[in-house]
């Protein structure tokens, strides 16, 4: 019984994409997609694959993180260096993307496996602080790093691309704070869905699995978990590094959208951490449906009521207030449940004056 | 002496790291929570100043007096309003909506000041001082950072250790439960600590732009960030902790972006907070937790 249950929900979750699809190619079928949208639709995927995946650091691990956009600017800037570098070998546009997807999947995995293994020794506050550190150190490094390729092989320099020391068959990959250029635009809204179904897919598996269960414990209740005999790091790792690799995937897609790839602080920086988060927050902290459905209205409802743009940042603001309070705050709770008994009361009492 | 003017020009702008740092570590230590938006208190505070010494036409020290009681009435306003509600909710959600604060912060000054940088005029007129026949310099505002920093240390010490309300803050810091059991209104107390903590950022704030004259609503952001890095770098909850873990920040910056990488130096901070938080967890003066089943 329970089994179908949580079958049921998880195909309602993969039928909103599909059916979100749908509709998308019929609008554009019919003529009625403005370019607007159009355009929105590839970043639409990636803000959903990031805020899946912020998820399951914040809500299903219960730690929270800042850094996310770090990992996809890493797993963006790994992806897109494969894609424009293998072009010479590997013609076929189509393999390269996927390569790219797995290249930065995998680096930006690592990243948070290195990046986990000392730091998810902290709690809380502690841990927020240092993931915020360690985006701002990502974005930092990528700025001023260059990496150019000739015929004997890669150069790297932390100075500018004269220094890189190429010779006539060279060319600069990424030029410091100009990023990398001509990264040819691969993503579509298709691959973009599959992904998004990928990632949910992933995700949702996880949460409903042994290990999942084993993650949700150490957020309820650390000390209980661990003296039942989960391996606390082992599981933290793995969420943790999961969360990461899917964002780096989100950070290729990104990447492939764009012609231009600069890690800049609107894109890459701590103000992304925080907008996913935004996300992850209004849609229900542990629930994977809510901060899909939470990213996609957030993202389309101030692109196409243009007038509110001004207002976007500063509304998001007022929402994450209001819904941590509303949520959170002992008294509202306790106000709400009063609120809620009286509702049944009176449904109750009514059927007996009737009666 | 090019190496000693770094060292200087660095441990003023590790004074002006640790002004805002007290005001993070006597909130963590006294409320339990991260204070995001304390930062952008410290870009309120630039913003107050700025409009009171160009729209007012007041003199600069009435004008920081303005911006210290719009910083400390805003401070103790976001207390009552979204975190006062949120007492002995959990950790997580008392730092998002901290971070949704700092936003609405960020956001407001964005739509009533606009994006552009403003020139801020230094409120400090103190003539540059020479030192070795003119080829050491340091300029006026450094001196006088320094020199507040110092004092305020001083002042700050003295009142949480001898007198009541200051007793009050340990006791609330302690043992919260413990306090309230004495008789101690734990709320005032928390509110005090704000009025203080956002008191001192509007002073950061008169000195941040005083020495980087532009002001813009996200002058706060990074300095805030990394006064925290400081306060945990000196040890979380600890006042003389703060004003070295500032310090040491301000020079280790100032350092590394004289002879390392202009473009790097935020990154060689972060790397310091991550690598002092993995090796010691509670920074270099913090005391040491037992955790309890």
């Amino acid at each position: 019984m329970k089994k179908n249950k949580l079958l049921i929900q998880n195909s309602i979750t993969y039928a909103i994409v599909i059916v979100f699809w749908l509709l998308m190619q019929g609008m554009a079928m019919t003529g009625h997609m403005t370019s607007l949208l159009k355009g929105l639709l590839v970043p639409l995927c990636t803000y959903t694959i990031l805020a899946i995946s912020l998820n399951l650091t914040v809500g299903i691990l219960g730690e929270l993180s800042l850094g996310h956009a770090g990992f996809m600017c890493v797993g963006a800037f790994a992806g897109a260096l494969v894609t424009n570098s293998m072009a010479d070998v590997i013609p076929g546009l189509g393999i390269r993307f996927f390569l790219a997807l797995l290249v930065g999947a995998a680096v930006a995995g690592l990243f948070g496996m290195l990046i986990g293994i000392p730091v998810l020794r902290l709690k809380g506050d502690y841990l927020a602080i240092v993931t915020l550190a360690f985006g701002e150190i990502i974005k930092n490094l990528i700025n001023a790093v260059y990496v150019g390729r000739d015929s004997s092989g890669f150069h790297f320099s932390i100075k500018d691309t004269s220094s890189l020391g190429l010779d006539e068959t060279g060319v600069v990959l990424i030029k410091g704070p100009q990023g990398i250029t001509g990264t040819p635009e691969a993503a579509t809204f298709t691959i973009g869905i599959i992904l998004v179904l990928i990632t949910l897919f992933i995700v949702l598996n996880l949460i409903h699995s042994r290990s999942g269960r084993a993650i949700m414990s150490i957020r309820d209740n650390r000390i209980a978990a661990e003296s039942i005999g989960i391996h606390i790091t082992k599981y933290k790792l793995m969420a943790f590094s999961i969360s990461a690799a899917l964002a780096g995937v989100a950070g290729v897609l990104y990447a492939h959208n764009l012609s231009t790839l600069a890690a800049t602080s609107k894109n890459f920086g701590y103000n992304m951490s925080i907008l996913i988060l935004v996300f992850v927050v209004l849609g229900g902290l542990g629930n994977i449906r809510g901060s899909m459905i939470a990213a996609v209205i957030l993202t389309l409802l101030p692109e196409l009521l243009r007038g509110l743009n001004n207002y976007r940042m500063l509304i998001y603001a007022i929402v994450l207030i209001v819904m941590m309070i509303f949520n959170s705050s002992p008294k509202v709770i306790e106000l709400r449940e009063v609120f809620m008994d009286s509702i049944k009361k009176n449904k109750n009492s009514k059927p007996k004056e009737a009666a | 002496m090019n190496f000693l003017s770094h060292l200087i020009n660095g441990i003023s702008l590790g004074s002006i790291y640790a002004i805002i740092a007290l005001g993070y570590t006597m909130v963590y230590g006294i409320a339990k929570m991260l204070n995001f938006a304390h930062g952008d208190i410290i870009m309120v505070g630039g913003f107050a100043i700025f409009n009171a010494v160009n729209m007012l036409g007041l003199a600069p020290l009435p004008a920081i007096v303005a911006g210290v009681l719009t910083c400390t009435a805003l401070g103790v306003t976001i207390e009552f309003v979204a975190y006062r509600p949120l007492r002995g909710a959990s950790s997580l959600a008392v730092l998002i909506t901290a971070i949704g604060v700092s936003y609405l912060l960020q956001n407001i000054a964005l739509l009533a000041f606009g994006s552009n940088a403003r020139q801020f005029s230094s409120v400090v007129n103190v003539p540059t001082l020479k030192l070795a026949g003119g080829r050491l310099a340091i300029s006026g505002v450094t001196i006088v950072t320094i020199i507040t920093s110092i004092i305020i240390m001083i002042i700050l010490t003295t009142f949480v250790n001898k007198t009541r309300t200051g007793q009050a803050m340990l006791a609330v810091s302690e043992d919260n439960g413990a306090a309230t059991l004495m008789g101690i209104n734990v709320n005032k107390t928390i509110t005090i600590t704000f009025a203080i903590g956002s008191a001192l950022a509007a002073v950061a704030g008169a000195l941040l732009c005083s020495t980087y004259p532009s002001l813009t609503p996200y002058t706060g952001s990074m300095p805030g960030i990394k006064a925290f890095v400081a306060a945990v770098f000196g040890g979380i909850g600890s006042i003389p902790g703060a004003m070295i873990g500032g310090i040491l920040l301000g020079v280790i910056e100032n350092l590394s972006k004289a002879y390392i990488s202009s473009q790097l130096s935020d990154a060689i901070v972060f790397s310091v907070l991550i690598v002092v938080l993995v090796v010691r967890p509670t920074g270099i003066l913090g005391k040491k937790i037992q955790e309890k089943v």
